[in-house]
């Protein structure tokens, strides 16, 4: 039997699904962003052997589809484990595996978008930091200013009004990836609404899905156009 | 005693060399320019100077205290480093202002860094930190004034036309009162008529006794504000001496070619 239900239930049944999809925003920009940034160093270290191992992970992570990661960091730990198994096998590594296969399909989720996004913030970061002319550096160590110094009071803030227009871009695209997290059960925006073609036989809750993303990425435009406002009153 | 001695100087990339061989002495106060046509190594001498460069062969001297020996196989520290970059200060060609602080806040910065470690050191109190911090600003704002930006001090480098950013590198120089001021061609990318007014910031800090090193293309302003002229070719030191004995009397063939192509 189907039961009747009203636009306000459905409204708030949405609304908790897209609280969900904000954890997973706001979870992953929180560890994205810095880990974004030593993985930017990484990329370019002056040590070849750690720029290159860099590099390739970078290249795996951007190469494969985040849908495949979610996958397989989902179900990769517990298929190894199962086979550690029947093998015998145990060592700590088979341990890390059990216990990860035991966390929370959101937590999963929460793993594998940082990973995903630090990637490509990382490149983000690289490609703002290496536009920045010698001569800045220079200036700074003319002056008598250490390294950290430099890279703090002089550089940074230019990396950041020049990497802003990418940035926002790559935010926005998260706001949207996060309706991947259903593909390994985790609850987000579409699902909430998904639940309904079942228990209701409706449709129109997954249309009324694309007014929540649209308000908050509406949001997210309006507020990196102040960020870049802010900042435009120097020119780098 | 000169106030710089520099010995033999060599410095290659890779395979390229070049500096082969740069010796020269300067006395306080005097105004050294260097001269010669672009590839002659003039601006990595005045970067050897300024330790961007560390030279391969060679030894800098200043006030009998040695800066740099290539004997000396020690690496140093970033302090130490620091500590002997301080003796100079150099302008560059391209200004090098910092884009996202005013006029006023580009000569203080470095000079308030410094400050603020020096009082950390000393654990000095608020109070003192606050004082000492007032008088790097007056500083800072004289010096402004003295390159007739008293006006601009609160301005964006965006904001500010060539010749006044470069005004304002050569008071982020002074901010931090270096012995020898160096400055690398720093009219070269400047409108014709805005070198004017850079050309005559230096020379009032050749009447007021400033220990210069000037590499320029400019060779009125060679010829009337040098003690000592440096014609550099190809890595070595072709001719050199007051600027009558480098501009009129030298018989130097390279010199001679050299000035007939710049005062075309």
């Amino acid at each position: 039997m189907i039961a009747a239900v009203t636009f306000g239930e459905v409204t708030l049944k949405l609304f908790e699904g897209f609280l969900s999809t904000l954890k997973i925003f706001g979870l992953t920009l929180l560890f994205a962003l810095p880990l974004g940034l030593i993985i930017s160093f990484g990329s370019m270290s002056r040590f070849r052997p750690l720029k290159y191992v860099v590099k390739v992970f970078v290249w795996i992570i951007r190469g494969t589809p985040l849908m495949l990661q979610l996958i397989v960091i989902y179900y990769g730990p517990g298929l190894i484990a199962m086979a550690a198994r029947n093998s015998g096998a145990s060592n700590f590594f088979v341990d890390l595996m059990e216990k990860m296969n035991n966390f929370s399909a959101m937590t999963m989720v929460v793993i594998a978008f940082v990973i995903n996004y630090a990637c490509y913030f990382s490149e983000i970061f690289r490609g703002g930091i290496e536009s920045i002319t010698q001569g800045q550096y220079e200036a700074g160590y003319v002056l008598g200013m250490t390294k950290s110094q430099i890279f703090f009071k002089v550089i940074l803030l230019q990396v950041v009004k020049r990497i802003i227009p990418p940035m926002s871009n790559e935010i926005i695209t998260l706001v949207k990836d996060t309706s991947l997290a259903r593909i390994i059960t985790a609850y987000e925006l579409i699902w909430a609404a998904q639940k309904f073609i079942k228990s209701a036989g409706l449709l129109w809750p997954l249309l009324y899905t694309g007014v929540f993303y649209l308000a908050f990425c509406g949001l997210l435009t309006l507020l990196f156009g102040y960020f870049e406002k802010k900042l435009s009153y120097f020119r780098s | 005693m000169p106030i710089l001695e520099v010995k033999n100087i060599c410095k290659s990339f890779g395979k390229v060399e070049v500096l082969k061989g740069i010796s020269f002495n300067i006395e306080k106060g005097e105004v050294l320019t260097l001269i010669g046509s672009s590839g002659s190594g003039k601006t990595t001498l005045l970067r050897c100077l300024n330790f961007l460069e560390a030279p391969t062969v060679g030894t800098i001297t200043l006030n009998g205290e040695t800066l740099f020996s290539s004997e000396d196989t020690k690496a140093l520290s970033d302090r130490e480093k620091r500590d002997r970059r301080l003796h100079f200060g150099l302008v560059f060609q391209q200004f090098n202002l910092f884009p996202q602080y005013t006029a006023l806040k580009n000569v203080t910065l470095a000079a308030e860094l410094l400050k603020k470690e020096e009082l950390k050191y000393e654990k000095a109190p608020k109070s003192k930190v606050k004082e000492e911090l007032e008088k790097v600003r007056d500083h800072a704002a004289e010096l402004l004034d003295s390159v007739g930006l008293s006006d601009k001090m609160d301005n964006y480098p965006c904001q500010l036309s060539g010749g006044q950013q470069q005004r304002v590198a050569i008071a982020r120089a002074l901010a931090l009162d270096p012995e020898i001021l160096c400055f690398d061609e720093p009219t070269s990318a400047l409108d014709p008529e805005l070198t004017g007014e850079v050309l005559s910031v230096i020379r009032s800090l050749a009447q007021r006794n400033m220990t210069m090193i000037i590499v320029t293309h400019e060779m009125e302003f060679a010829k009337s504000v040098s003690d000592k002229v440096i014609f550099m070719d190809d890595g070595v030191i072709a001719v050199e001496g007051t600027p009558r004995e480098v501009f009129e009397e030298s018989n130097n063939e390279r010199i001679q070619k050299f000035l007939k192509s710049v005062n075309k």
